[in-house]
């Protein structure tokens, strides 16, 4: 393990996390630079998911899940004893696989919900940070003259831009993004695709996919997991070009997984 | 001419192809017929609520829901203040479980150490299996006695000045028998509503979560309205059964024939005057008058039962939409 850079917004450090007694990532260690994309791939029930949802704290919601080792972010331990696990998720915002609006909330105030929950944002402001981040999720010309109108009636595609929007809204570091095109069709899969080209100049993504022309599309760098194991990292062309284990060429030529 | 063709041509059925087996239309008869008896059934019994309600109706009109008089000896009745008795008991019981019940259906679903979940939900069940003549001997023994020392001369202190608290409070009242109501509903809301919160999305609870709600938030801003109409149902069915207890309630509730906005004082309910007062009954018109109090508790249930549906239906069309979307 290289020593951690400082000035680096995301990393994990031996991370190892378990339910119950069973472990679905085993010490992996990844580093996240600010202003890419990262994607990590892997067969189905690699533990590529498991890994998302511990970098924002969402693991731990899970009956019988802990981890051991360490996510750093801007160099600070999110799981050290004085971290709040609240606080690390409005840092670190994330969108799942199937879109979830809240469906008794407006357009409006799906997109606001997490700068209300923060509170710290004055009234007068949310209406401009909504259209900001609806605009960032490119959604706002789509739904300008409609958004208080029922989340729901948009689109399947809509509505998971609609979630990244929600997910932006509160202005995070890092966006995590757990195989957000999976329930769509290709022409939305396409807009949330472009979007991630769009979005990293302002967030640290991170895209987890089990799509691997998905991950040479979108992403600087892959991370490739079989069994909870981190095999291969690095930047994305050269691990799709020339991987350096016959594992990680088997997997991405299709012969397994 | 080609049936009368065909029918020439085809050759009968053979016997393996016939049918064997009579159980089935015989059982279809038997279920149909059961399905019809029970909507018919209350058609009979709303017909004779109202066949016997007839002589008082017509003594008294329209003025039998607004007058305050029950004097059997003059033969004078007017059910407004059983009328007024039964909303504002089982009101103020909604008023007092629905949080305590939300609260216990909100703690067992989200907050609570996970191997207490099932045994405190089963204890909460428990509270709808003891009998109702219980609670009323409880209420007289333990809560009126509670009241009187502890909470009332409180209450008085603070809210005496309000219209609500004002009076002397003997025990037998109004607040005694909401209190009551309130304790015997608590069971079915809570379970309902536990039902309806571990039916939310976990992806919907996630989502609020990932957004850097608290647990709080969480539950406030995504699961309950989610989970709205389910709610909305189960308060109904609280409601609907508050309306109709009869023992417990003329058991604390004093039985007296009077509109007061005092929850101290005494008050009466549509069931309760119907149990207490059917083998005092002994005029035709005093029992026609108790019949067309059972056919008005009967029409506001219905119409409670009613509104109930309308509302769950109007709030869950959003929600179901949002379901089907998800």
């Amino acid at each position: 393990m290289a020593p951690v850079d400082a000035t680096l917004l995301l990393a994990t450090d031996r991370l190892t996390a378990l339910f119950h007694r069973h472990a679905a990532v085993k010490e992996v260690s990844l580093l996240f630079p600010s202003n890419t994309v990262t994607a990590i791939i892997g067969p189905s029930g690699c533990g590529k998911s498991t890994l998302l949802r511990c970098l924002n704290r969402m693991h731990e919601l899970s009956d019988g899940a802990w981890v051991t080792g360490k996510v750093l972010l801007e160099g600070v331990d999110i799981y050290g004893g004085e971290v709040d696990a609240v606080q690390v998720r409005r840092r670190v915002g994330m969108v799942f696989q199937r879109p979830t609006p809240f469906p008794t909330m407006s357009i409006f105030d799906n997109v606001a919900a997490g700068l209300r929950v923060d509170g710290r944002l004055p009234t007068s402001q949310v209406a401009t940070a909504v259209e900001r981040a609806l605009q960032q999720a490119a959604l706002w010309d789509e739904v300008k003259d409609r958004l208080h109108t029922s989340a729901v009636a948009l689109s399947g595609g809509q509505q998971q831009r609609l979630c990244i929007a929600r997910a932006v809204a509160p202005q995070p570091d890092v966006l995590l993004l757990d195989e957000p095109t999976a329930s769509l069709d290709p022409a939305g899969t396409q807009r949330i695709e472009e979007l991630c080209h769009e979005l990293k100049r302002r967030y640290t993504i991170v895209i987890v996919t089990h799509n691997m022309q998905q991950a040479a599309r979108v992403s600087d760098y892959t991370a490739f997991l079989y069994l909870g194991q981190l095999i291969e990292a690095g930047r994305t062309r050269d691990l799709f070009t020339k991987p350096r284990l016959e594992q990680t060429e088997a997997y991405l030529t299709g012969r397994f997984g | 001419m080609t049936s009368a063709t065909t029918e020439s041509v085809a050759p009968p059925a053979p016997a393996s192809l016939r049918r064997r087996n009579r159980g089935d239309p015989l059982y279809r008869g038997v279920v149909t017929a059961l399905a019809l008896a029970l909507p018919l059934l209350l058609l009979v019994l709303v017909a004779e609520l109202a066949v016997n309600a007839r002589p008082a109706m017509r003594r008294f009109g329209w003025g039998f829901l607004t007058s305050s008089t029950w004097d059997p000896v003059a033969e004078v009745y007017g059910a407004a203040p059983m009328i007024f008795g039964t909303l504002v008991s089982s009101l103020l019981a909604l008023v007092i479980a629905v949080p305590l019940a939300l609260g216990v259906a909100i703690f067992l679903t989200e907050f609570a150490p996970r191997w207490t979940r099932k045994p405190v939900a089963f204890l909460v069940e428990l509270l709808a299996a003891v009998p109702s003549v219980v609670y009323g001997l409880w209420g007289i023994f333990v809560l009126i006695p509670f009241l009187r020392t502890y909470a009332v001369p409180p209450l008085k202190a603070a809210l005496g000045w309000t219209p609500l608290f004002q009076g002397v409070f003997y025990g037998n009242s109004m607040l005694a028998g909401g209190i009551i109501l309130a304790i015997m509903i608590v069971p079915y809301i809570a379970a309902v509503s536990r039902e309806v919160i571990l039916a939310v999305p976990a992806s919907q609870r996630e989502a609020a979560l990932g957004l850097g709600a608290t647990r709080w938030e969480a539950v406030w801003s995504a699961v309950l309205p989610y989970g709205r109409p389910g709610i909305i149902g189960a308060v109904m069915l609280g409601l609907g059964r508050a309306l109709g207890e009869t023992m417990a309630v003329t058991m604390v509730i004093g039985n007296r024939h009077d509109i007061g906005l005092s929850v101290l004082q005494p008050g009466y309910t549509m069931a309760a005057a119907i149990a207490n007062e059917f083998s005092e009954a002994t005029t035709d018109l005093y029992l026609s008058a108790l019949f067309e109090v059972g056919l008005i508790l009967f029409v506001i249930t219905v119409a409670v039962n009613a509104l109930a549906r309308l509302l769950v239906w109007r709030v869950a069309r959003g929600a179901a939409i949002g379901s089907k979307a998800l």
